[in-house]
């Protein structure tokens, strides 16, 4: 695939935010949408996410997420979306030029006339809690053990801990269980579960995963590897409470302690970001403080379904069309005056086309060499001739002037540049 | 047979890397042994990456010396082996009118150990450069030499220099013993069998007194570890430009609010002796100690926006300052002792050791040739070392023609820190191979950044099985027994 110098809507993150704006840029006119995965598939975090319970709101069905993805990614397809993999985004401009760098097309600059940033968040890791301790290798957030189990086909896990109680650290207390580590419990700071209930049920209770709230990890041990993690109960304001310690010998503590919205990207772009939600501030168009800039998904804030992450995404989507498409439709009322034959200049270098409805419109140009003889100022799009004007001569030295009349406005109206020669009489 | 060596350096710290660096001048062979399954591991892995001016030390100490000798050494030493450096200078930070006797001290000291180019600023002078700053500042010392700089890189890139001008390094080597014959020292034991050599240094850091007892030397120095904990931030989040340290205090230089060479803001250490050389843990009560010193200085600093923690240890040492009439208790050692021959021994070297270390090597240099070594320099001696493309340092316009020249720059394996599938390879293949993450981490500096490497880890795990032809399950963090996987999951069964 050739890259294009500018598209009408380029959305960064091919997660299910990312697919549905693509889906409905589309739909809603869009010429050329590109969508841009730093993965080496379409899909972003669903492609690892492959317990069920994915669409049940929007499709009414109950399916996996890659299956879930893969719905999507077929529209988006068929829909002639083009895509870039292995490929991340590293910086965009307020004016929406965006630097992406893959080994395939290597570094390169795109245009767009809107942006959907589609980034989804990323897990809080240890430091953000401060678990005091050695560092060990087998701290892990439960998604990256999520990635290398479910992807790479690796056990980065024996004998576990979980922090927290995520979605994401439930589910993978079932997923670890099914390929034969043991889960020893699941531990939660606060007096109530962080993740969905259902989870709760299917994933632990099920599976006889005990989960201990009003508690969690003191101390991390073990020089290489994790040797044991100290786990506390803590009082209602998370202060320790002495003699509650307890050492649990394992060797990974799973982190599921909250997701972020990733928006580095959209710093860089002069995005303003609400310190609640980590997410760009955005209006009812899902449009950021930078106009032709739309955010949509976890990038705005940590969604509980991805049903709802998609439907955000199909309004996003389509207002960023929208925006494309008014900006596409000013850019061509404007066409280029060209120096054609003995023409070194004209001012001025470009015309509204809807000016010349309203109003006549001066040209004026310089000449390359004299010609002492009558000739003829002629304005054409290469096609037809629009408007001539007779002189005597022409000098370099004396500027030449012709009037663009509101009348050519039809003949102009139709042309994409206008070309001006000065051809003998 | 076993190998015979002219020179053998025991442990891969700063220290060592740049005494290898400086005898691969002359003609000999030699050979750097560290127990860890990287160069730079110990005391040089974890510390506040300062070059400092030398207004601390006590004047008349070995201390004072070295750090006011080293710090005219580093631009130089950056230009050769191309590392980061940058002479930002440092501030001593009074607060409130009591401290400021103490800066005034200070700049006595300072300008005792000949540390040029300092300045007294007033609390106004100091509000006016660094906005974040205490509000109730009275006063700073400016010392316009103070430098930072990327500790690993400079070990690195030490060793790498070594490397190239005939240096053999082997990690994974730990010391066992000497080989003597009389009072000279013929050579080394260790666990991957014996080696011959005509001098042995004892750059051991942490351990130097062990080695050192085992040939016999200074039977009472001990080195106490000492531990600092620290803090460093989301550059995205918090930015402060200069160095500030507050008052010292009888713990040490204090807990200071400063910034990497990759803009990160870092706080910390504080000073507590502990037992076990390898505990590198935080504690709670350490973190909220270095955390409320920090906020002494600059009381704005949210630690939500802390994106990692760690400790380091100092090898504190018990020697007296030879220095007649200088009443200090750990002073380095940078000696040929004389009661055994073949021996440089090097010990205590805490802060400023990473400041001092190339004046140390060249002393270990001169040190050698009183002893009567003949040190003759190789004609084809080469003092640079060549820097490796940094992509996320660039320009757009240099990024695009690394990537045009090799694609594999084009992909980023780090989103945070924009660290590059070329960069790592070329680290996993250069002259002192990064063959574990950590290694590819402390030469990149990726996996650093605000996701601490939740989306690189299994791409980097792939790319060391790869580059280095070993299974996924051999890829370990930081040597064996620190592997990230178990086994394959399970295999479907049709």
């Amino acid at each position: 695939m050739a890259l294009k110098n500018i598209y009408d809507v380029v959305v960064v993150g091919s997660g299910p935010g990312g697919v549905a704006a693509a889906i409905e840029a589309k739909k809603n006119g869009a010429d050329d949408v590109l969508i841009i995965e730093r993965d080496y598939e379409l899909g972003g975090i669903l492609v690892q996410c492959i317990h069920n319970g994915f669409g049940l709101e929007l499709l009414k069905e109950d399916l996996p997420g890659p299956a879930y993805a893969q719905r999507f990614i077929e529209e988006m397809l068929s829909l002639g979306v083009e895509y870039l993999l292995n490929t991340m985004v590293l910086d965009i401009t307020p004016n929406r030029h965006l630097f992406v760098s893959s080994r395939e097309h290597g570094y390169v600059e795109i245009e767009a006339r809107a942006i959907v940033l589609a980034m989804g968040c990323r897990e809080r890791t240890r430091p953000q809690i401060r678990i005091p301790g050695m560092r060990p290798n087998g701290v892990f957030t439960a998604g990256t053990a999520q990635r290398w189990v479910n992807v790479e086909g690796y056990m980065p896990a024996k004998d576990v801990v979980i922090l927290g109680s995520g979605d994401i650290g439930m589910i993978m207390a079932r997923r670890l269980t099914f390929e034969g580590a043991k889960v020893e419990r699941v531990l939660e700071i606060q007096s109530y579960l962080s993740g969905l209930s259902r989870n709760l049920v299917q994933c632990l209770q099920d599976y006889n995963i005990p989960l201990q709230l009003n508690h969690t990890v003191k101390r991390i041990m073990g020089k290489n590897r994790v040797e044991a993690v100290e786990a506390v109960q803590v009082d209602d304001k998370w202060n320790f409470i002495p003699g509650t310690e307890e050492i649990i010998p394992c060797d990974t503590l799973l982190l599921s302690v909250g997701l972020i919205p990733e928006n580095e990207l959209s710093r860089k772009a002069g995005v303003k970001l609400d310190p609640i939600t980590g997410g760009p501030y955005v209006d009812e168009t899902f449009q950021t403080n930078v106009p032709g800039i739309f955010a949509a998904g976890n990038v705005v804030h940590v969604y509980d379904l991805v049903d709802w992450v998609s439907e955000a995404g199909f309004e996003a989507g389509k207002r960023a069309a929208q925006y494309a498409i008014s900006l596409r439709n000013a850019e061509s009322r404007y066409i280029p005056l060209k120096a054609g034959k003995n023409v070194r200049y004209v001012v001025p270098h470009k015309l509204d086309k809807s000016t010349l409805a309203q109003e006549d419109i001066r040209l004026q140009m310089r000449v390359t060499r004299p010609i002492e003889q009558p000739v003829w100022i002629e304005v054409h799009d290469g096609e037809n001739l629009i408007t001539r004007k007779p002189e005597k001569y022409v000098r370099p030295g004396e500027m030449v002037t012709v009037i663009l009349k509101t009348k050519n406005y039809t003949d102009v109206s139709k042309a994409n540049s206008l070309t001006i020669d000065i051809n003998p009489r | 047979m076993q190998e015979q060596y002219d020179y053998i350096i025991i442990g891969g710290g700063v220290v060592g890397c740049m005494v290898a660096r400086w005898l691969s001048r002359y003609e000999g062979k030699i050979l750097l042994i560290d127990k860890a399954a990287d160069i730079g591991m110990g005391v040089s892995s974890a510390n506040t990456a300062i070059v400092h001016a030398g207004y601390d030390p006590l004047p008349g100490t070995l201390k004072a010396y070295m750090n006011v000798k080293a710090n005219s050494m580093w631009d130089q030493l950056a230009g050769e082996l191309n590392f980061p450096f940058e002479r930002r200078g440092d501030y001593v930070v009074a607060i409130g009118d009591d401290e400021l006797p103490i800066v005034d001290k200070l700049m006595q000291q300072g300008k005792q150990n000949g540390v040029p180019g300092m300045v007294m600023l007033s609390g106004a002078e100091v509000r006016r450069r660094e906005k974040n700053i205490n509000p109730e500042v009275s006063g700073a010392l400016w010392a316009s030499t103070g430098g930072i700089c990327d500790p690993f890189q400079v070990t690195i890139a030490a060793a790498e220099n070594a490397v190239m001008n005939g240096v053999t390094i082997l990690l994974d080597t730990a010391f066992e013993d000497f080989i003597m014959e009389g009072k000279r020292i013929i050579g080394i034991k260790t666990n991957r069998g014996d080696f011959l050599s005509r001098w042995v240094v004892n750059s051991a850091g942490l351990y130097s007194d062990e080695v050192m007892h085992k040939a016999g030397i200074r039977p009472e120095f001990k080195i106490t570890p000492r531990k600092g904990e620290y803090f460093i931030f989301d550059r995205a989040e918090i930015t402060i430009d200069n160095v500030l340290f507050p008052v010292p205090s009888a713990k040490g230089k204090g807990i200071l609010v400063t910034t990497t060479l990759h803009e990160n803001t870092i706080i910390g250490p504080n000073a507590n002796e502990i037992e076990d050389k390898e505990d590198t843990s935080t504690t709670k009560e350490g973190l909220d100690e270095v955390a409320a010193g920090a906020l002494k200085l600059v009381p704005t600093l949210n630690l939500r926006y802390s994106i990692a923690n760690f400790a380091g240890i100092r090898p504190t040492g018990n020697a007296p300052c030879k220095t007649p009439g200088i009443n200090y208790k750990s002073d380095f050692i940078i000696e040929i002792p004389e009661e055994v021959e073949g021996f440089v021994n090097l010990g205590g070297i805490e802060s400023p050791g990473l400041t001092s270390a190339p004046a140390i090597a060249a002393e270990v240099v001169d040190m050698l040739r009183d002893a009567g070594e003949k040190l003759i320099e190789k004609k084809e001696w080469d003092p640079i070392r060549p820097a490796r493309p940094r992509f996320r340092n660039m320009s757009h316009k240099d990024r695009q023609l690394l990537v045009n020249m090799d694609p594999r720059y084009g992909q980023v394996i780090c989103r945070c820190e924009n660290i590059t599938e070329g960069e790592i390879i070329a680290e996993i293949h250069s002259p002192v191979p990064a063959r574990t993450y950590d290694a590819i981490k402390r030469r990149t500096w990726l996996g650093t950044g605000r996701c601490q490497g939740g989306f690189d880890m299994p791409r980097v795990v792939n790319i060391l099985s790869r580059e280095l032809g070993i299974s996924p399950l051999e890829v370990t963090k930081r040597g064996k027994g620190s592997e990230f996987l178990f086994r394959e999951t399970k295999e479907v069964e049709e």
